[in-house]
């Protein structure tokens, strides 16, 4: 028996004579916070795009929970359990923080083709929605349009969004984009505080965020996984150290 | 109470009294013609009410939605050739096939999202129309008048002008509350999601495709049956309510009411009418201003200014009318 | 077997006049990002000018110059007051903008020509036949339409792909933002882009108008079909609106000629009279239908969009 929730068996991705990416195998284990860091062009957002289901890789095999799910469309690996946070912030703008996240209760409430009570009153869509968002910090914010909210609240409601859809699993890519000091430290405790009732899979640029949260980090170059490991063995990983860390130890002083 | 009384609702509440009085007003002055027009505005403003639910709601622009009109109407005037005059028979029937064709049509077009639905749309309601040519015997390109309307026995008589007017009217009403409580249903939200961001919709996990394509048969069917009521009315039917620029009609109805609203295209329905019974005296009007006497003709090239206002409204002037009633609250 | 290679003849040309309309749309769509409804329009003025410039001049030839010219003045134009606000908006503004232009420009020509529509007619060298294969006589005109447009498509190529124009165009394709900020001055661009569009339809108008017709609401009918060919090509793919064209001309007029018959092998006589006509017309639809099924970018896709 597997302690893997998600595991990424030699998935491959070419774009014409790009390899985008290259045989990645990759385990996130039950209840763990796995991050994948890598320099920019590594492919971090085409392996989010082949787990969500919106690419279909050339190759390999993805499981989620022992299940085949590689050739899964994107909405049925939400309605397995599998959420997703987007990098660029990806909202109904147009409706209220609370719709928003009310939505994505709806999404897994059963089924929607019901044409006639108003779905704004249904109080247990209605009431779960609220639970997220004061879990993620913006329940004072629940009747604001999301386009009058700040770009560190979209964030927050990303957040938000995924986990009323009681996942088992997150993915979260670069939940703290664009964030300033305070808010990232928002997010890191938000996202401790998760860490104990969900397995989340992190891809994420903030070293500081990485290395407080992480249990494990795989490193993406090229399409490539060139280690996985516990935060201070891949510190200390020399290859990881010339490909990526380096550079980001420069910009961290 | 002060709340309701939004300029908007006023307004609203307004054109449904003036619509419900209008045979009234015809009896008192004679003008009979009226209600034979504005049974034609009532049945056209219910074919664009239902094109918004995909369109404003759903974000789906079809250009093809003239096409159910007509399905709706051909089944009438088929039926009714083939020796089927019963109302009972007739009506479902004509739900039924406008349903089907929006369903075939909608499997096929749904795959496709932006400009190419909207030609996609285009090209399938002149492939029915081009059919529609086809059929001889069903008068072609002549179109095929139907000698007897809907024949409901004794329970509702059609032939009578004024109650035939009142029973598309109740229709529309009913269509309009119908829909709104369809857009504030979970159904109405996934539509209404799928148009903010259709991947979002996805990611939370909605299998969007499907509930498009109930949408899409919805508005069919709707609009299906505003045929129905047309070719009663008319006592004809033929080809040319298909041709992709009538659905330019309904579109330019939709736009110029508000897309924003279940009620917005009848405002659009009645205010074209205005426009090309008001728009002509406009036009002479101001050739006798400019010219010191009418213009012959100038009124009936109305048209040449419905053109570029069109253009105009889209440029800024999106929200429509309803779109200004709302602004107006705010003020 | 003579009337089946007849009818073929047909369809080319049917195909090449569509060629000219959908490789002005496919073009603007392509780099503009602009859906025009009111090409159709642009088709029908065309046709006019030439009836009225052969008429003035005399000369069939004459007209039809001048009135490419004339097309092309139009074409910047429009541009230049309506089609460039419409820029970078949803395509359900440019199909309603583009809408308007349709009433507009259906109202003006009728303002000027008035409601009956115009005839053109041909020299006399061209009203004859010419025999293209033993036994096959085809008319001098319609070979002309099949002869002009492939230069047309040739002198298209080059442009495209030959000259530094070409090049400033494919470039737009495929990434506006970039051309622009290289100091290219893209609002010319566009400018010449839509006009050679409106030219290329102008061009397909006046060639049709001695076989086919001169009047209002013309474009209406043909764009249609030019929607169908840029679908089934690929948007924004030129070579893809050539072999298009060419596949719905066939189909057309073939279908057209020989599906009634074939339907009478297996259908009673009245009911193949019926269907016939009704069906032919349907299977350009029922290509396009199937190609959005199993591939909908098209035949040849653009590169990237």
């Amino acid at each position: 028996m597997t302690d893997a929730l998600l595991s990424i068996e030699g998935l491959t991705k070419r774009f014409g004579g790009v390899v985008a990416s290259d045989n990645i195998v990759l385990d996130v284990n039950r209840g763990e916070l796995h991050a994948i860091i890598g320099p920019n062009g590594a492919g971090k957002t085409t392996l989010i795009g082949q787990l969500t289901g919106e690419l279909a890789p050339n190759a390999g095999r993805i499981r989620f929970d022992g299940a085949d799910i590689t050739a899964l469309p994107v909405y049925r690996r939400s309605t397995l359990g599998l959420a997703r946070s987007f990098q660029i912030t990806s909202l109904f703008l147009d409706f209220t923080a609370l719709d928003n996240v009310a939505l994505a209760v709806q999404a897994h409430d059963g089924h929607s083709f019901r044409f006639w009570r108003n779905a704004r009153s249904e109080t247990g869509l209605r009431q779960a929605a609220r639970a997220a968002l004061e879990r993620v910090g913006l329940g004072a914010r629940a009747e604001v349009m999301v386009a009058n909210l700040s770009h560190g609240e979209h964030r927050q409601l990303e957040i938000a969004m995924a986990l009323a859809t009681k996942p088992r699993m997150l993915l979260l890519d670069e939940p703290m984009a664009g964030m300033g000091l305070e808010e990232s430290a928002r997010m890191v405790g938000m996202l401790r505080e998760l860490k104990r009732e969900l397995t989340i899979l992190l891809i994420e640029h903030d070293m500081e965020a990485v290395f407080a949260l992480a249990d494990r980090i795989s490193v993406l170059v090229y399409g490539r996984v060139i280690a996985t490991g516990a935060p201070a063995d891949i510190r200390a990983n020399p290859e990881v150290r010339t490909a990526y860390l380096g550079e980001a130890e420069a910009a961290h002083g | 109470m002060t709340a309701l009384l939004t300029p908007r609702n006023v307004f609203i509440v307004a054109l449904i009294a003036l619509l419900a009085l209008l045979p009234v007003y015809a009896l008192l002055t004679g003008h009979t013609f009226i209600v034979t027009l504005f049974t034609r505005i009532v049945i056209l403003a219910m074919a664009a009410v239902s094109l918004n639910l995909i369109m404003g709601f759903g974000g789906m622009v079809s250009f093809g939605h003239a096409a159910y009109i007509g399905i709706g109407g051909y089944v009438i005037g088929i039926l009714a050739k083939e020796g089927i005059g019963s109302g009972f028979v007739q009506w479902p029937l004509a739900l039924l096939v406008s349903g089907l064709f929006a369903l075939s049509v909608g499997a096929l077009c749904l795959r496709t999202r932006g400009v190419y639905f909207i030609m996609i749309t285009l090209a399938f309601s002149q492939m029915i129309y081009y059919v529609a040519i086809g059929l001889d015997r069903y008068g072609g390109d002549d179109g095929l008048t139907i000698q007897k309307r809907s024949d409901f026995g004794a329970i509702f008589d059609l032939s009578d002008r004024t109650r035939f007017y009142y029973l598309c009217l109740v229709l529309l009403l009913i269509t309009v509350y119908l829909l709104r409580r369809i857009v504030n249903s979970r159904f109405g939200l996934v539509i209404q999601g799928g148009r903010s961001n259709e991947r979002r919709m996805r990611a939370i996990g909605f299998p969007t495709f499907r509930y498009k394509l109930i949408c899409f048969v919805i508005a069919g069917m709707l609009c299906g049956l505003s045929g129905v009521l047309l070719a009663n009315h008319t006592n004809f039917i033929s080809p040319a309510i298909m041709h992709w620029t009538r659905s330019g009609d309904l579109i330019v109805m939709v736009v110029l009411g508000g897309m924003g609203s279940v009620f917005g295209p009848v405002i659009g329905a009645v205010a074209l009418l205005v426009l090309e019974e008001a728009l002509p005296y406009a036009i002479g009007f101001a050739s006798y201003l400019i010219v010191g006497k009418e213009v012959m003709g100038a009124r009936e090239y109305w048209q040449l200014i419905l053109g570029p206002m069109l253009l105009l409204i889209v440029l800024f002037a999106r929200g429509g009318i309803d779109g200004l009633l709302m602004r107006a609250r705010r003020d | 077997m003579l009337y089946f290679i007849e009818q073929c003849l047909n369809g080319i040309q049917l195909g090449m006049l569509l060629f000219l309309l959908a490789a002005g749309l496919t073009l603007v769509f392509g780099i503009m990002d602009l859906v025009n409804l009111a090409h159709g329009s642009l088709y029908m003025i065309g046709a006019y000018f030439a009836a009225t410039f052969a008429a003035w001049t005399g000369s069939f030839v004459a007209g039809a110059v001048l009135a490419l010219g004339a097309s092309l003045l139009v074409g910047m134009a429009v541009e230049v007051t309506a089609i460039r606000r419409l820029y970078g908006r949803d395509h359900l503004d440019h199909v309603l903008g583009t809408f308007g232009l349709i009433l507009f420009f259906n109202e003006l020509v009728r303002l000027i020509w008035g409601p009956a529509g115009m005839t053109l007619s041909l020299p006399s060298q061209m009203l004859s036949a010419v025999q293209v294969l033993p036994g096959v006589y085809y008319p001098v005109y319609r070979l002309v339409i099949i002869i002009t447009t492939l230069v047309v498509a040739l002198l298209l190529y080059v442009l495209v792909m030959r000259t530094r124009v070409g090049m400033l165009i494919r470039a737009g394709a495929s990434n506006r933002e970039m051309v622009g900020a290289l100091g290219i001055n893209i609002k010319l661009l566009y400018t010449l882009v839509f006009g050679l569009g409106a030219a290329l339809a102008g061009f397909a108008g006046l060639m049709q108008a001695p076989i086919l017709t001169v009047q209002i609401g013309m474009g209406e009918n043909i764009l249609i079909l030019a929607f169908v060919v840029i679908i089934i090509g690929g948007i924004g793919s030129i070579r893809g609106a050539f072999v298009a064209s060419i596949i719905v001309g066939l189909i057309d007029a073939v279908g057209r000629a020989f599906l009634p018959d074939l339907l009478r092998l297996f259908l009673s006589n009245n009911a193949a009279s019926t269907l016939g006509p009704a069906l032919s017309s349907m299977m350009i639809y029922m290509l396009m239908a199937a190609i959005l099924v199993f591939r909908p970018e098209g035949l040849f896709p653009a590169a990237n969009r």
